[in-house]
């Protein structure tokens, strides 16, 4: 290919600004992240629950979420994977978006201290609290030929039929479900990128608290991970705890831990 | 590079339809069952963002998710069956000179752009303008756009889960093959990005080729 002068002078700078791009994003350090929160750590302030809800094994629930509350979804019974789809309230048009908030943050490893972003680049969720650090971000939640694969022809609930349901009762249809992130699915690649299961990443008592950023719909389905290798179908019951969370103090961790969450926060502000 | 082609090598003059994609340009067209589309990067490191859609019922859609989940790995390369959001095969990837593509990054956005590039950059073309405008004219809309395959977008998966846009491996022609199985609208969003590696900083024109069936 032929590169004319002035296209030399476009990628030149181009470069230039990705380098300065690069140095300022650099220059504001990422706070170390702090690790998984104790199970017996991070304690419900007392009178700040708003509703506890028990979900089946197999099952869905969908709740408003204000700006300023949270959600704790809860392991009482043993380890269970509880996928999550959210939609701004008031316009199902933006929702969680996946891709975005793996991209940005450079990690499908999300754990305490990350943040969840829609797909207007505004902040819909901080990962305030989390025992365990193992989520999948990319493989997503079961479908009715995944419970096939797994369990044979047996009519059993998956997240996608779930989820349809629950946006069928929003008034929302197909076109508004968007990809899932689901929690205790501890999911990695390896270096061929072949997804594998981790076995002995959560059990009993784990949790993760997720603190609205906006006002928020949430769906979650109660439904075994398509990659869990566990040949019976058997998901226990999950706790969801919707709960007003302690207001974030200037230096929380999820608004400051990285530069491109402070923007995406400008964002919300704006 | 053999090894990608799971069928022989087709010709470009037997193409049935041409088409030449700006640089920043959308684009789409209707892929029908048994015919191949064929993607070329034509001056190399081109990222380019795909989506399909069922052509007789646009709710179905590639879906990401299922089309990893289904493969049990993290890249798009020969051989890749792309799911829909129903579960069904809608393309296999048939030829592949470049050995890699991406679709766990989605496409860039000028609001996602303001999170990773800083608020400066907000005014600036970006691939869901393209799909926004594209889709529009097939009577859809933004909430119709979803995460989509970046082909020729290097995008490694670290066992850490760590991620990130690197430098472009494909070269001047490389190119991609995929065979319609169900009745498809391809939609396209030659990238524009300006502000990483992902199109070498320089957004360059690419060729779609769309070849017959076996049966004709």
């Amino acid at each position: 290919m032929t590169v004319t002068e002035d296209t030399r002078l476009f990628i030149e700078e181009n470069k230039r600004r990705y380098a300065e791009l690069k140095a300022a994003g650099q220059k504001h350090a990422p706070k170390a992240l702090p690790g998984p929160t104790p199970r017996d750590g991070a304690p419900i302030p007392e009178g700040a629950v708003l509703h506890a809800e028990t979900i089946p094994g197999g099952w869905y629930w969908s709740t408003p979420l204000k700006a300023g509350e949270a959600l704790r979804i809860r392991l009482p019974h043993g380890p269970a994977a509880v996928s999550m789809i959210a939609w701004a309230a008031g316009d199902k048009t933006e929702r969680l978006n996946y891709a975005d908030t793996v991209k940005v943050q450079w990690t499908s490893a999300l754990g305490k201290g990350r943040v969840l972003f829609s797909d207007m680049g505004r902040v819909m969720f901080s990962l305030i609290e989390d025992t365990t650090g193992f989520h999948d971000a990319l493989v997503g939640g079961s479908t009715a030929a995944s419970n096939r694969a797994r369990y044979g022809e047996k009519a059993l609930r998956n997240t996608r039929d779930n989820f349809i349901l629950a946006a069928g009762k929003l008034g929302y249809d197909k076109r508004d479900i968007p990809p899932a992130l689901t929690f205790f699915a501890p999911v990695r690649t390896d270096a061929d990128g072949v997804f594998h299961w981790l076995e002995g990443k959560r059990q009993t008592g784990d949790f993760v608290d997720l603190r609205a950023e906006m006002d928020l719909v949430v769906a979650l389905s109660n439904c075994p991970h398509p990659l869990d290798p566990e040949p019976d179908y058997a998901p226990p019951a999950v706790e969801a705890i919707r709960f007003r969370a302690p207001a974030p103090a200037a230096d929380d961790l999820c608004r400051t831990a990285t530069i491109e969450a402070v923007r995406g926060f400008e964002n919300n502000a704006r | 590079m053999s090894k990608f082609f799971a069928t022989p090598v087709r010709d470009a003059s037997t193409a049935i339809a041409d088409y030449f994609v700006p640089a920043n340009a959308p684009f789409s067209c209707l892929v029908k069952k048994g015919e191949s589309v064929r993607i070329v990067d034509l001056e190399g490191q081109q990222a380019v963002d795909t989506l399909f859609y069922r052509a007789d019922d646009f709710s179905e859609r590639y879906s990401s998710q299922d089309t990893l989940r289904v493969q049990g790995s993290a890249y798009v390369s020969t051989g890749t069956k792309l799911i829909s959001s129903e579960g069904n095969l809608m393309l296999t990837v048939t030829a592949d000179t470049c050995g890699r593509h991406d679709t766990s990054a989605g496409a860039c956005s000028c609001e996602a752009n303001t999170v990773r590039f800083g608020h400066q950059v907000k005014y600036l073309h970006a691939c869901r303008e393209n799909f926004v405008i594209e889709v529009m004219k097939h009577g859809m809309s933004k909430r119709d756009v979803v995460p989509n395959i970046n082909f020729f977008m290097n995008v490694p998966v670290e066992p850490s889960g760590e991620l990130a846009i690197v430098d472009g491996i494909s070269g001047p022609g490389d190119y991609v093959e995929l065979k319609a199985e169900m009745d498809v609208l391809l939609v396209i969003s030659n990238c524009p990005q300006i502000n990483n590696p992902c199109n070498g900083f320089n957004p360059t024109p690419i060729q779609v080729l769309v070849f017959a069936g076996e049966e004709g």
